[in-house]
This record gives C-alpha cells, sequence and structure tokens, in this order.
C-alpha cells in the first residue's frame, strides 16, 4: 500500500471516529452527560465484542450465529468469579452437583474412548449406547437430588451455589476462557463441513445455553436473576460522602449525586477503553503477522491454500475459538456494567444479529471498522427509539390525538429500529459491501 | 391387557397425536428450507419470519372474514383465509427476491454473504409483523375444536384413557399429506419441476440446455413461500401465534433439514417427522405409562421424565450434532461432494 492512499484511509478513520465523538456530544449537550456517558460505555463493549465476530467473518470467512451464547457464558462467568459462595448450598448438594458432573464427564469421557477404540460394529454400538444410557441415569441419580436440596436453601436470597467471591475483573479472563472452551468443542463438530452447519449449530449452542441459565436456578438463579454483583469501580453513594469528592464536585459547580453518577460510568469507560485497545491492538498485531495473512489467504481461497499445506480446518478452529473468546470476554464486562445478570434478557435480535450489523457496516476484515461499526450502530440502535418517535409524532401530527391509527403508529415506533438495522445492513452489503472502513 | 391398551391410548394421546402434527408442520417447513437451499444454495435464515408473515396475513383475513360471519364450521374459519395468506406471502418473496437476492445472484456471491442477506431479510421481515399485528400472543381458532374428544373416545371404546383428537391436528397432517403429495407430482411429473431438478443437480448444465435460472428461482420463491404460509398458519391454528415463537422454530426446521440432508426434499419430511418424535418423546413424562403396564408397587414414584420440556430445543440440536458427527450428509443425503 502506498504511503499516501494509508494517510487517506489513517484521514478517513479519524474523521469518522471524530464524528462519532461529536454525535455522543450532542447527546450529552442536548439530552444528558449520563445518558451519552452510559451509551459510550455500551459502545465500547460492542466495539470489542464485534471485534470478536470480525476475528472470525473478517479474516477466516466462518459464521458465528450464536454471539448471544458466548456473551451470556461470559455474563455468567462474571456471577460465578465474583458472588460470595454461599456455604449452606455447598454443604446441602455441592458434593451431588460436583460428583454428578464429574460421573458426566466419564461418561462422555468413556463413550469418545468407546467410539474410538472399541472394534467396529454392533458390540461397539451396544457398548456406546449402555455407556449413555448408564452415565444419564446415574447422574441424574445424584444431580436431581443435590440441586433440589440447593434451591431449598433460602431460596428467596439464595438457592444456588454462589461463586468464588474473586474480584469481578478476573471474571473478564475467565468469561472469555470458557466461552473459547465451549467455542472448541463446537468447531470440533461444525467446522470443516459445509459454510451453512457452523452457523446453525452456533445458533444451536446459543438458544441452549440461554435455556440451561434460565433453568438451572442452582447455577445463577436462573430467571430469578443474580443482581447485586461487586462493582471493579467506587459506588455512588460512598463518593457523594466522601469530603474530598465532595470539594471536586462544588469546584466543578455541580451536585455531588449528578457528578458522582457520571464519575462512577467514567470508571468503566476507562476500564473498557483500556480492554478495547489491548484486544486492538492484539488483533492488529495478528492480522498483520504472517499468521493473519495465512488466515486471509485460507479465507479467499480454501483450495489453493489446502494446497500449498495449510491445515484448513485447523486454523478455522483456532480463529473461531479465538473470536469466541473475545465475545466471551464482552460479554462478562456488559454484565459487570450492568451489575446483574439477568439470563431473561438475551435476545438474539438485539445480541447476535445486531453484532453483526455492526461488523458488516464498520468493514468486515477491518478491526478498526469493527470498532466504528460497534459504534455507530450502538449509537443508533439505541437513538433510534427516540428519533422514531418523534418522527412517527411528526408524521402522524394531522391526526387526531386519540386515533387508533396513531396510537397504533406511536406504540409500534419501537420496533421500526429492527426495521432500521436490516434496511442497513441490506443497503450497506449491496452498495457497499467493503463498509465505512474497507479492508486494507 | 386393559392395561397395555391403556397405555397405548396414552402415549397415543400425549406423544404420537402431537407429534404427528409437530411433524407435519416441521417438515412442511424444512421443505421449504430445503428447496431454497437446493436452487438458491443457501440457507435462508429468514424462514422463520416468512413463516410468520404468513401466518399474519392468514390471521388478517381470518379476523376480516370472522367479522362478516363468513363460516366453514365445523372447519375453521382460517383455512379459507389461507389461500390469500399465501398470495400475500408469494408477493412479498418475489418482490424481495427481485430487490434483494437477485443482485447477488448476478455477481455469484458466496452462500455466506447471502445468509447474512436473509438475516437483513428476517429484521425486516419481523419488523413488519410486529408493526401490524404486534408481538402478543394471538388466537384465530374457531369453529368445532375437536374430532373426537377424550370423553367420546372413553365412552365408544370403554377404556379408562381416551385419545383426544384436536380438529386442528387432523387438519395439519391431512394438508400436510395433500402439501407433500402435491409438490412431489409437481417436482417428478411437470417439466418446470423437472427443470428444477436438473437446475438442483448441475446448474451449468441445466443452462446449457436452455433451463430459464430467473423462472427456475421465481418457481421455488414461489412453492417455498406457499410451504412457509401453510406451515405457519397450521403452526399458529394448532398452538397460538406469537412471532417470537416463529424464530424459536428456526433450530427444528434446520435442523429437520439437516438431518435428511440439506437439499433432499424427502429427507426434509423424515427429518422433521424424526425431530418432532423425539422432541415430544424426550419431554413426556412417564409415570401414568408405567403405572399401567407395572404392577403397583414396583411402579415408578417420579415423573419418569427424561427432560425438562425447557430443553426441548436440545433435543433437535443433539440430533443435529450426531447427523453431523455421524453423516454429515444426511440420513438421505447424497455423497459428499
Amino acid at each position: 500500500m502506498k504511503p499516501s492512499s494509508r494517510r487517506r484511509e489513517n484521514m478517513r478513520v479519524i474523521s469518522m471516529f471524530a464524528a462519532m465523538l461529536a454525535a455522543l456530544v450532542v447527546v450529552g449537550v442536548f439530552q444528558s452527560w449520563s445518558l451519552a456517558l452510559a451509551i459510550l460505555n455500551l459502545c465500547l463493549i460492542s466495539a470489542v465484542m464485534a471485534l470478536g465476530v470480525n476475528i472470525q467473518w473478517g479474516y477466516a470467512g466462518l459464521i458465528n450465529f450464536g454471539i448471544l451464547g458466548f456473551a451470556a457464558l461470559g455474563g455468567v462467568t462474571a456471577v460465578l468469579v465474583s458472588v460470595a459462595p454461599v456455604p449452606a448450598a455447598w454443604g446441602a448438594g455441592g458434593g451431588g452437583v460436583i460428583v454428578a458432573l464429574m460421573i458426566s464427564l466419564a461418561t462422555i469421557l468413556a463413550a469418545v474412548f468407546a467410539a474410538r477404540r472399541a472394534p467396529a460394529g454392533v458390540p461397539r454400538k451396544l457398548l456406546l449406547a449402555f455407556i449413555i444410557i448408564g452415565g444419564y441415569f446415574l447422574t441424574r441419580a445424584f444431580f436431581f437430588p443435590a440441586v433440589e436440596a440447593i434451591e431449598a436453601v433460602d431460596p428467596t436470597k439464595a438457592g444456588f451455589l454462589g461463586g468464588l467471591g474473586l474480584p469481578i475483573l478476573l471474571s473478564w479472563v475467565a468469561g472469555g476462557l470458557l466461552a473459547a472452551a465451549v467455542a472448541w468443542v463446537i468447531g470440533k463438530i461444525a467446522l470443516g463441513l459445509r459454510a451453512d452447519y457452523l452457523a446453525i449449530a452456533t445458533l444451536g449452542i446459543s438458544e441452549i445455553i440461554i435455556a440451561v441459565l434460565k433453568n438451572e436456578d442452582w447455577l445463577a438463579r436462573g430467571v430469578k436473576n443474580v443482581s447485586g454483583l461487586p462493582r471493579p469501580v467506587p459506588y455512588e453513594v460512598d463518593l457523594q460522602q466522601a469530603l474530598w469528592f465532595q470539594d471536586w464536585a462544588a469546584g466543578m459547580n455541580v451536585s455531588p449525586v449528578e457528578f458522582s453518577s457520571i464519575f462512577v460510568k467514567l470508571c468503566y469507560a476507562g476500564l473498557f477503553a483500556i480492554v478495547l485497545l489491548v484486544v486492538l491492538w492484539l488483533t492488529e498485531r495478528a492480522l498483520h503477522s504472517p499468521w493473519g495473512r495465512m488466515m486471509r489467504a485460507i479465507r479467499d481461497n480454501e483450495l489453493a491454500a489446502a494446497a500449498m499445506g495449510k491445515d484448513v480446518t485447523g486454523r478455522h478452529l483456532q480463529v473461531f475459538v479465538l473470536g469466541s473468546a473475545v465475545v466471551g470476554l464482552a460479554g462478562a464486562m456488559l454484565t459487570t456494567l450492568d451489575g446483574q445478570f439477568t439470563p431473561a434478557s438475551y435476545q438474539p435480535l438485539r445480541f447476535t444479529f445486531i453484532i453483526w450489523v455492526m461488523v458488516i457496516v464498520g468493514g468486515s476484515g477491518n478491526n478498526r471498522g469493527a470498532v466504528l461499526g460497534g459504534f455507530v450502530i450502538w449509537f443508533f440502535w439505541v437513538e433510534a427509539e427516540p428519533i422514531g418517535l418523534w418522527l412517527t409524532d411528526l408524521l402522524t401530527s394531522g391526526l387526531a390525538e386519540d386515533s387508533g391509527l396513531r396510537r397504533h403508529l406511536m406504540e409500534s415506533a419501537a420496533h421500526m429500529r429492527l426495521m432500521t438495522m436490516g434496511v442497513i445492513l441490506l443497503l450497506v452489503l449491496r452498495f457497499n459491501p467493503r463498509g465505512l472502513i474497507p479492508e486494507r | 391387557m386393559d392395561g397395555f391398551l391403556n397405555a397405548l391410548i396414552l402415549l397415543s394421546n400425549f406423544v404420537i397425536v402431537p407429534s404427528m402434527a409437530y411433524g407435519s408442520q416441521l417438515a412442511i417447513g424444512a421443505l421449504a428450507v430445503t428447496l431454497i437451499y437446493a436452487i438458491l444454495r443457501f440457507s435462508d435464515f429468514a424462514q422463520g419470519d416468512t413463516m410468520a408473515f404468513g401466518a399474519m396475513a392468514t390471521i388478517l383475513l381470518t379476523w376480516v372474514l370472522q367479522y362478516w360471519d363468513v363460516s366453514i364450521s365445523p372447519l375453521p374459519t382460517a383455512l379459507l383465509a389461507l389461500p390469500f395468506g399465501v398470495l400475500c406471502t408469494i408477493a412479498l418473496c418475489l418482490l424481495i427476491d427481485r430487490w434483494v437476492y437477485r443482485f447477488y445472484r448476478r455477481v455469484k456471491a458466496r452462500p455466506e454473504v447471502l445468509m447474512i442477506v436473509s438475516v437483513g431479510v428476517m429484521f425486516i421481515y419481523n419488523s413488519v409483523v410486529r408493526f401490524i399485528i404486534g408481538p402478543g400472543d394471538r388466537w384465530f381458532v374457531d369453529g368445532e375444536r375437536f374430532i373426537i374428544t377424550a370423553r367420546e373416545f372413553k365412552r365408544l371404546s370403554g377404556l379408562s384413557e381416551g385419545v383426544a383428537f384436536k380438529t386442528t391436528q387432523g387438519l395439519t397432517i391431512l394438508i400436510a399429506f395433500i402439501v407433500v403429495a402435491a409438490l412431489f407430482c409437481f417436482l417428478n411429473r411437470t417439466r418446470i419441476g423437472k427443470s428444477m431438478r436438473a437446475y438442483s443437480d448441475n446448474e451449468d448444465l441445466a443452462l446449457l440446455s436452455g433451463i430459464d435460472p430467473e423462472r427456475v428461482v421465481r418457481t421455488t420463491w414461489i412453492i417455498a413461500a406457499t410451504l412457509a404460509t401453510i406451515a405457519g398458519a397450521l403452526y399458529g391454528l394448532d398452538k397460538s401465534f406469537k412471532p417470537f415463537t416463529y424464530f424459536n422454530l428456526l433450530l427444528p426446521i434446520f435442523a429437520a433439514a439437516i438431518v435428511g440432508g440439506l437439499g433432499n426434499p424427502l429427507g426434509a419430511i423424515a427429518g422433521g417427522f424424526t425431530i418432532a418424535f423425539s422432541e415430544v418423546a424426550l419431554t413426556y413424562a412417564y409415570r401414568k405409562f408405567l403405572a399401567y403396564l407395572i404392577p403397583g408397587e414396583w411402579a415408578p414414584q417420579g415423573l419418569v421424565q427424561l427432560l425438562s420440556t425447557d430443553y426441548k430445543f436440545a433435543v433437535s440440536f443433539v440430533i443435529l450434532v450426531l447427523v453431523l458427527l455421524l453423516r454429515p450428509t444426511g440420513i438421505f443425503g447424497r455423497k459428499a461432494s
């Protein structure tokens, strides 16, 4: 690439990010700074998630429609790492659950071993069936009594095993690792086949992950949610009472209450920005290394790459695991920001497919593009509702206040943002498939 | 002997009849997916929402007809509205094909790109459906509810268990049978059906022998839209209409299509019933069933449910995984290409 065109691209990137920042400032001035910072925080998280998808789609052309599931895995890790353990629950059924999990693990290992080593034919099938059915019932025998005992422990407040009681920041790494482990299993099964299969398998696993998180109350309280997660940043109440903070707020001429909320959001933004920059730096380094060039070569022509001796399926597995780990990390960040884990809030249209729009709009294959896409699309996702309401109000202003059509339209304005996302996705794919910041 | 008969009746009532109806719905949906895959060569993620759209169009006319007191009782009015729903969905699919998909055929885009395009289309269908009819539950079934109720069955047979056979279940199975027979007749007997199969087998050869690809594609969309509407309306009649459940049907439908081998119509039907039977059979609580077969003191205490109904999606997924591991081309699939 010529230096002049690189400079031009840099200018383009800088101007676009500046425009994005300006939009946030406009929100801060006209709506509120608290809202602008809330949007910024979710923009940062979305950008990390979009980077994860970009690693899979942009570098390798893999389709992962299970973003939701991997994000939820990161979220539950935040609970499992940070919440204090519930000793009574552990006493009641912790042992039983662990035994049951060990048995099911042993069953899987035995089944895999039998499938690989036992002589082929009818005996192997019988042996496999025996191992799986036996293991299933043995697991149940330990699992259900234990779960019942755990969920009976103080059901309104606990009713689950609790976590490890460690700092929540650790869960960001742990969430990535858990997502990577699950991705490895899925990748092992679905990679190396037709591209459609990975898309469908990831869609399936994400629905199952959500079903498990909703129903296994002993793990993270299911739909009863876990709230009040420990924070990596100070609490507003503590800040408002601290003398130094009151002085600082007085110095800036804002009320301590408002300033504390802004201050906390800024702390989060700082943490998220650090993660985003680190991930961005790592992905950029990877992309411009021999490894990144190999990945793109595989993406552009699998046959030729295989003929050159590249292990296509192996590389795909690697990149799929890496990308999912980044999504898991972002999922843990999201739960940390929310301060609670609510499995019912994981909706495929809100998570999986919006992240895809971000990557496509930003520019698949370009990391800075994915980040920009994360910012732009999240911004519109949040602001589409007020804009939509305002537009419908304007368009229907000729109708009477209590007209049925007008009321219906006002109520339905919220659905318009899905329409907007779909139209944006289709328009970009059709007229500017390389996105806002094209791949170099 | 009575115990055995009762057990069998119980199983028919709670497992066999419901899974026949659900299997028919899945099979029709999977047929649409598999046809689009065979001709257009991508997995259409908008399928669930196409079904929702078709069902919605049918519901709207059903309401109008109900308002006018038009009825074909004992059959549900929705049956009368179904052709209208089909026409609306065909029009929508052809329009979307012209505005969206045709371009990608011209530039010979990769199937991955088309899958993402179908996600964009899914967003649009989804919002249109929610915009027009709202995200809540809608009922539109009327007419006679049962072909035979459990009580009548008990009275006729003198057994202590009965089979309740809902009209919607009977209709679903009957319509599925007619649709499948008509589709196979079409694919095997008519000229355009044969050219569709030729196009699916080998695009280049088909083009060489003078088959008009745009005509084949148009026909495919017409058939797929018809199937999707029928499947969607029947599912809505049988359960209830809620836009989000149609998105959730994507997984079982794709699993059904893959189990039978993507692109293989016969496989889609077999896959639909496989998924439905496994799902219902694994989530049914067998306690009462076993109580009829096993003498009193040995009868099980618990529910004897292999899997909680919350995990019914896991069944489709596990079957999908098994097929991917053991026979990636599907049960009826051709050898890997």
